[in-house]
């Protein structure tokens, strides 16, 4: 562990397996920035890797102040025992107070290697950060300007604030989507470090056989609109209605996690804390019962509709609008009224003169 | 020949199950009012080490820690075919963070030296996935994560196929090692009924309400004792246990209250309908 250090910069782990940056490192500099603008201290991203220094422009343009470039042959491909020897090395040396990690297969399997090594805490699938202060409960010892890492715990019926007053960094990763992705700036520049990594003789505990990755075929975090169903649907066959909707709206088609299981839509669709976090501007939950896991998948977003037979489901305790029916009967005429009644059309010329 | 596989399992309050009890006033876990299960993942954890013992030959040894309750959980391991129950049980384990658990686990590991040392993906309770990598890296050994498949396990070098999110790979690695397990791995077995006719009767010291040494030698004999361990039994530091050994602290606790009522309702008709997409339009949000 470290002692506590007010000077200490805040970090952000830049993900980039297969020499490409996800959007995770992304957000988590959306969030990293304000969190340094609100401590004074320059933000910083560490990148490990081989031939990654290329990123670096993008995570200047995403607003770090700093690269920790980290780059060797045995960094090519991610595993615990290498990028974590890597990353606990430059947080001895640069103690930073705050590292953030995406809350992905590879950062969850990486920071807890880091927080065991560092002796420091941890804690995981933050959905928010904030600065706070903290009074301890039997000491009354108060410590200013701590991480508040918020996550939700107890399968989501509860929302945890957690905090680590003295064995820094204070480290959390955070859930994929949940934190907005900045736009990038062109004109923004950093500090490009080269790190040294010593590494050679030491022997990487696993042989990486075999790689398979594929792109998501669905993007459901740049959808502006989602049209999502759930087990309510009733069958693969009856899914088209959800297809169809989404189609006349330019929409995206999601589904609760209940609709993946059986087989109704294919998994890359799937929202939810075990599919995809969402936040678009509109999303419209079709017979979807809505689990507090699906809930905190797209709960965020802007305009929420729902379309339930059962006026109890909890889906409609994060609705903005719902109707309360069959969706059979009611996508149907959804459908019919976004293709032109016309006395929508009327209705949006009043809305725009 | 034969492994030696250690499964730390934890007792988990059912978490699809909270109602309106579940939650006390002051918006913290009522956990005596939740039904608690056994880990969903740590089951396919055990699954995996009864299948390894299957194959090859060797023990499996499941590894909780807990209130002596969690007794129930190292009985249904027996029933489904472990070897051996082992309950690590302190008041001074209280309140441990994942950091602190995985250091005290780590502690008994050591003590079984075992070959593989299995856990589940992450408890349904925290969600965090975090005791696995943490405890690897206690005992110095390489973690495997979301192993989806064991390949294969020939001269101390296993193979297998993990899930990585978007993809899979194939990873090899000597032993010993730890494998944190996806509920995706496999099937776990029922409970026999023959063991659970004998294992039923398996008992620890604490759960005996005057246990004297007698008792204790036959229920040893009949292979029926589970046993307890304290935490100077495994030679932990208090430092680095409970609250002492734990950096996170909570700052706040809040319960989710299911608001409802607040959204504007409309009829399944067409002029629901309609009212429905015209404010949707009127506000920009589509058209």
């Amino acid at each position: 562990m470290i002692d506590v250090n007010r000077q200490g910069e805040v970090w952000i782990f830049a993900e980039a397996e297969g020499g490409k940056l996800s959007d995770v490192p992304l957000e988590l500099l959306g969030k990293g920035r304000e969190l340094a603008d609100i401590l004074s201290v320059p933000l910083g991203a560490v990148l490990p890797g081989d031939g990654v220094a290329d990123l670096a422009e993008t995570l200047f343009a995403h607003g770090a102040d700093r690269v920790y470039l980290a780059e060797h042959p045995m960094l090519a491909h991610y595993q615990a025992a290498t990028y974590s020897k890597v990353i606990c090395k430059l947080i001895e040396t640069h103690k930073p107070q705050i590292c953030l990690y995406g809350a992905t297969p590879i950062g969850r399997d990486l920071a807890p290697t880091v927080a065991s090594t560092m002796k420091c805490g941890l804690t995981a699938d933050c959905t928010d950060l904030q600065i706070g202060d903290h009074t301890e409960l039997k000491s009354k010892e108060h410590h200013e300007k701590l991480l508040l890492q918020i996550r939700p715990a107890f399968g989501g019926n509860i929302i945890a604030t957690i905090v680590n007053p003295r064995r820094w960094p204070q480290m959390a990763t955070v859930r994929e989507g949940v934190m907005k992705m900045p736009e990038p700036q062109a004109g923004l520049t950093g500090e490009l470090i080269r790190c040294e990594v010593s590494l050679d003789g030491f022997q990487a505990p696993l042989e990486i056989i075999e790689t398979h990755r594929r792109e998501k075929k669905v993007n459901l975090k740049a959808a502006r609109i989602i049209v999502a169903g759930g087990a309510g649907v009733g069958s693969r066959d009856n899914f088209r209605l959800i297809w169809d909707l989404a189609n006349c709206l330019g929409a995206a088609v999601g589904g609760s996690r209940a609709a993946v299981d059986l087989g109704f839509v294919e998994n890359d669709h799937q929202v939810g804390q075990t599919g995809t976090t969402v936040r678009p501007a509109l999303y419209i939950a079709c017979g979807i019962s809505g689990a507090v896991q699906h809930r905190a998948g797209m709960d965020e977003s802007a305009k929420i509709v729902v379309i339930n037979t059962d006026p109890d489901a909890p889906i409609f305790s994060v609705a903005h609008y719902g109707i309360v029916g069959d969706l059979n009967d009611v996508i149907p005429r959804m459908i019919k009224a976004i293709r032109g009644g016309e006395h929508i059309q009327d209705l949006a010329k009043a809305a725009q003169a | 020949m034969g492994y030696n596989c250690v499964v730390c399992a934890k007792q988990v309050p059912d978490t699809k199950q909270i109602t309106g009890d579940a939650m006390k006033e002051d918006g913290t876990v009522n956990r005596g009012a939740l039904p608690t299960i056994f880990n969903p993942e740590d089951l396919n954890a055990l699954e995996e080490a009864l299948a390894i013992r299957d194959a090859h030959g060797g023990t499996v040894t499941v590894l909780t820690m807990g209130p002596p309750a969690a007794c129930d959980l190292l009985r249904e391991s027996l029933f489904r075919g472990a070897d051996r129950g082992i309950l690590i049980t302190d008041r001074r384990a209280a309140a441990s963070d994942t950091l602190a658990t995985s250091y005290i686990l780590a502690c008994a590991v050591r003590k079984l030296e075992p070959d593989i040392v299995l856990c589940g993906r992450q408890a349904i309770d925290g969600d965090t996935a975090q005791v696995g990598p943490q405890l690897a890296e206690k005992l110095g050994f390489p973690v495997v994560t979301y192993l989806e498949q064991l390949q294969s396990l020939e001269d101390d070098v296993i193979r297998v196929k993990r899930n990585v999110g978007n993809g899979w790979e194939v990873v090899s690695c000597k032993l010993p090692v730890l494998l944190t397990v996806m509920e995706t791995a496999n099937t776990p077995r029922p409970r026999a009924a023959r063991r659970m006719m004998k294992y039923k009767k398996a008992l620890a010291p604490l759960e005996l309400a005057d246990a004297d040494a007698g008792q204790l030698d036959t229920l040893k004999e009949k292979g029926l004792l589970l046993e307890a361990w304290t935490l100077d039994d495994i030679g932990a530091e208090m430092a680095w246990c409970g609250v002492d050994g734990s950096p996170t602290k909570v700052h706040r606790i809040q319960s989710v209250v299911l608001t409802g009522g607040e959204y504007h309702e409309l009829p399944p008709t067409d002029e629901g309908v309609a009212e429905l997409i015209g404010e949707l339009i009127e506000e920009h949000t589509i058209g």
